[in-house]
């Protein structure tokens, strides 16, 4: 067999050799990598900084995947020297590696302006997996961030930053943001979603030094003018690293130069990705390198026959709420240009036309149809007939919308390469159903994600017995999916159980939607709703939870889990005069009396002197915390005060499901709150503020919402996501499944970073609901009806 | 049935629509309904593991139990789901409301034996 060398450890260069075990014959393979990871999705980078993606999470291949195929993985070698005669590479380590066969897959390295400074502390690349961790690192709350670079990267690089707290400014070259992809006009816009985000820009101005005394201070520009800063990115864009190719004898321009099947001027050493150049183009994004890949491979393998013969750039970028999508020549040399444009909505559309063909597209702020002008693009479909359709797609009379015009080649997802006709096939072939089989079955929405919509489409029009979780009615007595039914509710001002079962039910309703009824009816009406008691479950009649033996549990509230003497005497006491059979700690920082009667509940509160905690129901359990900064010799934050004054603002009131919360004072993590529903986790100089953590039959990270620099800020962003959620989840939905099912991002965009008026009106629902909103227990003194809580004895006796 | 003997239970207005309550009477527990037309009584507990019925949800002429939620039909006494819980039963009592009181039926020997 032949040894092949791999240099580079990158997307290209392991798709490429993904493509290389398929065929025949097989080789001894030697892959290195100058980082000290298994192979990951350098587009997804972007999203590790923005906190919406682990490490962990953008891994392609990890170390089984290597193993398998025995391959001999040499991370964190980066090899200096090609030998083309000896036919040896040598490593940084020192070590030479014989070859027969090698493959440059070095890919670009980030290109370093002439500025002054650049070596200080504080100056970061965007381009690695260890630059992205090292920048999260750096980022806190409150600390100025500078940007070189208004390109694609730069701009996403800001935007990640400013989530981790950052207040971020791009400085930017050129008169326009984005001007590879987007003309003047379409800059304009981006220019104008960028403000509204909250990131600073600064066009048309040169960097020219990096200031400060060893660590950054801040930046000199061409104006003269001087920007303060903790920490410099530079994403002034990429240079195809070709420095082996050049020792190694190869052809080289800009990148090293390969023909249609992709060979290079030599015949036993192949180039692949970025630091190819082919017909006088050099690609910086993903689909094209694996177009190349998967010429080479077949190349390599003695397959030759595939050519390559190019690919329509295309860029898409990844912040979300900031639609900006381009492809092909939009020049407007020799061409007709077709626009929409739309200031109040931020939309801009420009296509060109060249021959009654499309010959490129600029889309900002709407990008819905970035797959019909793809697919025209890459098959240079005649568009004389679409003429009237060609910014809108025409009314269709077939559900499967978008995706019903598509053709059986076209991509339906542009990372992987994956055709309508492949996943067609899938569903058909491997009976795929769902979206996580299809995952499963063909990758496709396994990268960047954009195409799951368009997948979903798919599925629906396809797919024998498509499951559709997020559309399930709520049961037989109500057939409306709850978001539907909210609107009606809302629309018909419905304000009792019994009403909306007599409208649009059955009449009769059951266990299944009338609780789920009651949720929603005192959510709408803020609480100004027919409270109906027989519509909820007894723990809500009654106000505590039923046991297996028809006894019930009391838990107090004791906020933020910190008590009193005076409190814990009372508890004893209490436990002592109604012979409690078990006094329990729970896991919530609370206590919990077990086996108390029904009819003793009213007596035991009352002695008890304490609020309602809550435990029975689906509403705001407790706020666990750690000492913080009040003991702790660790803490840096004083979480103790933060989570009772969080659970203050949240208790009394009903949610979808149980919300727990906790909040810890330093990164430590002793109250877990990285596995709660909210989460506030303090940092030195601020909070990060999670959601959508889960420790019970399912353990999930919670995903951070957004990073703040006072608790004031925390508690609103907790404000702001909690009454988000009681008004958008489903019943019985925990946050896990909520955030998982919108994704972080529409989360954080229709709350932290929703439009002013927005979180106004969610936070003045939130205070409305809790003014109406008071402690169960004080049924106890004032009940429903006379016999809420007693048994009723019979006004006549039983006798002979 | 008709042997039994009517016992006052309480006034209506002690047990909301649609809701149930713990009734004792004599020495015997039993579970009340009030399905807003009328009245109707069942043992108290559930034929699965016992849970009170009295605090379950009604739907339509049935009761939910709290506990695990087998379904009881208040009419004939009979489990419909889940379905292999079908074949058991609790007993049911007659009810009437005369004058704004609910009155139970107790069978002739129950009602002996309660006294005695």
């Amino acid at each position: 067999m032949k040894r092949l060398v791999v240099v580079g450890n990158g997307m290209a260069g392991m798709n490429c050799l993904e493509q290389i075990l398929k065929h025949q014959p097989r080789f001894i393979v030697t892959v290195f990598g100058d980082e000290t990871h298994v192979n990951y999705n350098r587009i997804m980078l972007s999203s590790v900084l923005a906190g919406e993606k682990a490490a962990d999470d953008i891994v392609i291949n990890g170390r089984e995947w290597y193993e398998q195929h025995g391959i001999d993985l040499r991370v964190g070698v980066r090899i200096v020297d090609v030998d083309a005669t000896a036919k040896t590479v040598t490593g940084n380590d020192g070590s030479v590696t014989p070859y027969d066969v090698l493959l440059l897959a070095t890919g670009s390295n980030a290109f370093m302006p002439p500025i002054q400074g650049l070596d200080k502390d504080g100056v970061f690349a965007f381009r690695t997996l260890d630059d992205t961790r090292a920048l999260i690192e750096r980022s806190a709350p409150g600390r100025k961030a500078i940007v070189i670079g208004g390109g694609l990267l730069g701009l996403e690089a800001a935007r990640g930053l400013q989530v981790q707290g950052c207040d971020v400014t791009v400085v930017h070259l050129m008169s326009t943001l984005m001007e590879r992809q987007l003309d003047p006009d379409g800059g304009q816009y981006l220019l104008g979603k960028m403000e509204d985000l909250g990131v600073k820009v600064m066009l048309g101005r040169t960097t020219t030094a990096i200031l400060g005394n060893g660590h950054v201070e801040g930046v000199a520009l061409s104006d003269d003018g001087v920007l303060e800063a903790d920490l410099v990115v530079v994403a002034a864009g990429i240079r195809p690293n070709v420095e082996l190719a050049v020792k190694a004898g190869l052809a080289v321009n800009r990148g090293v130069l390969v023909n249609d099947y992709m060979e290079t001027s030599s015949d036993d050493i192949f180039a692949v990705g970025e630091c190819v150049e082919h017909r006088g183009v050099c690609y910086g994004l993903v689909a094209p390198l694996y177009d190349q890949a998967k010429v080479l491979a077949a190349t390599m393998t003695g397959n030759k026959g595939p050519t390559y013969t190019g690919t329509v750039p295309a860029a898409k970028l990844k912040i979300m709420g900031v639609d900006v999508f381009s492809a092909g020549d939009w020049s407007e040399q020799n061409a007709e240009p077709v626009r929409f444009e739309d200031r109040a909505l931020g939309i801009y559309k420009k296509l060109t036309v060249r021959d009654g063909k499309l010959a490129g597209v600029i889309l900002v702020g709407d990008t819905g149809d970035s797959h019909r002008y793809m697919d025209w693009l890459r098959t240079d479909a005649d568009i004389s007939e679409q003429r009237r359709y060609l910014l809108f797609p025409p009314p269709s009379a077939d559900a499967g919308g978008e995706v019903a015009s598509m053709s059986d080649g076209a991509t339906i997802c542009g990372c992987i390469g994956v055709t309508k006709g492949t996943i067609i096939q899938a569903i058909h072939e491997k009976g795929v159903n769902t979206m996580s089989q299809l995952k499963e079955c063909t990758r496709a929405s396994t990268s960047c994600g954009s195409c799951t919509s368009l997948c979903q489409d798919l599925l629906r029009a396809v797919a024998p017995e498509f499951e559709d979780e997020v559309k399930k009615v709520i049961c037989a007595c109500l057939p409306f999916a709850e978001d539907k039914l909210r609107d009606i509710l809302r629309s018909q001002r419905l304000k009792s159980v019994q009403e909306v079962l007599e409208i649009y039910g059955n009449g009769i309703g059951c266990e299944v939607c009338k609780p789920a009824l009651s949720y929603m009816l005192d959510m709408l009406w803020c609480g100004d709703h027919d409270e109906d008691r027989s519509a909820r479950f007894i723990n809500d009649r009654v106000h505590a939870n039923i046991q297996k033996d028809g006894t019930f549990s009391v838990i107090p509230r004791i906020r933020g889990g910190v008590t009193s003497p005076d409190e814990l005497r009372r508890i004893a006491d209490v436990a002592d005069k109604y012979q409690v059979p078990m006094v329990k700690i729970t896991g919530s920082q609370r206590i919990d009396l077990l086996g108390v009667k029904k009819a003793d509940l009213p007596a035991v509160w009352a002695d008890l002197g304490m609020p309602s905690g809550q435990a029975y129901t689906k509403g705001v359990r407790m706020v666990k915390t750690c000492v913080g900064t009040e003991f702790c010799r660790f803490g840096v934050q004083d979480s103790t005060n933060a989570g009772v004054e969080m659970e203050r603002r949240f208790e009394q009131l009903f949610t979808p499901h149980k919300v727990k919360m906790a909040t810890v004072g330093c990164p430590r993590n002793c109250a877990e709150a990285t596995v709660k529903d909210i989460g506030l986790v303090g940092q030195e100089n601020g909070w990060q503020v999670v959601v959508g953590g889960a420790a019970g039959k399912s353990v999930r990270k919670a995903d951070l919402l957004i990073t703040v620099e006072t608790t004031e800020q925390a508690l609103e962003a907790s404000e702001l996501f909690f009454q988000y959620y009681r008004e958008n989840a489903n019943y019985l939905e925990r946050t896990y499944d909520f955030v998982e099912r919108l994704g972080i991002e529409k989360v954080r965009k229709e709350t932290v970073y929703a439009p002013e008026a927005v979180r106004h009106a969610l936070l003045d629902r939130l205070t409305k609901s809790k003014s109406r909103a008071t402690d169960a227990w004080l049924e106890g003194q004032t009940p429903k009806t006379a016999t809420q809580f007693v048994p009723i004895r019979a006004m006549e006796t039983v006798d002979a | 049935m008709s042997e039994g003997r009517w016992i006052r239970v309480t006034v209506v207005e002690n047990i909301p629509p649609r809701e149930g309550r713990a009734v004792l009477v004599g020495g015997q527990e039993l579970a009340l309904f009030n399905l807003g037309d009328r009245f109707l009584a069942t043992d108290p507990n559930c034929p699965h593991q016992g849970g009170p019925l009295c605090d379950g949800i009604v739907t339509g002429t049935s009761v939910v139990c709290p506990l695990h939620a087998w379904k009881v039909d208040l009419e004939s006494g009979e489990v419909t789901r889940p379905t292999h819980g079908r074949g058991h039963c609790v007993g049911t009592y007659a009810t009437k409301v005369e004058d704004g009181v609910v009155s139970v039926q107790l069978p002739a020997e129950r009602a002996k034996k309660e006294a005695a």
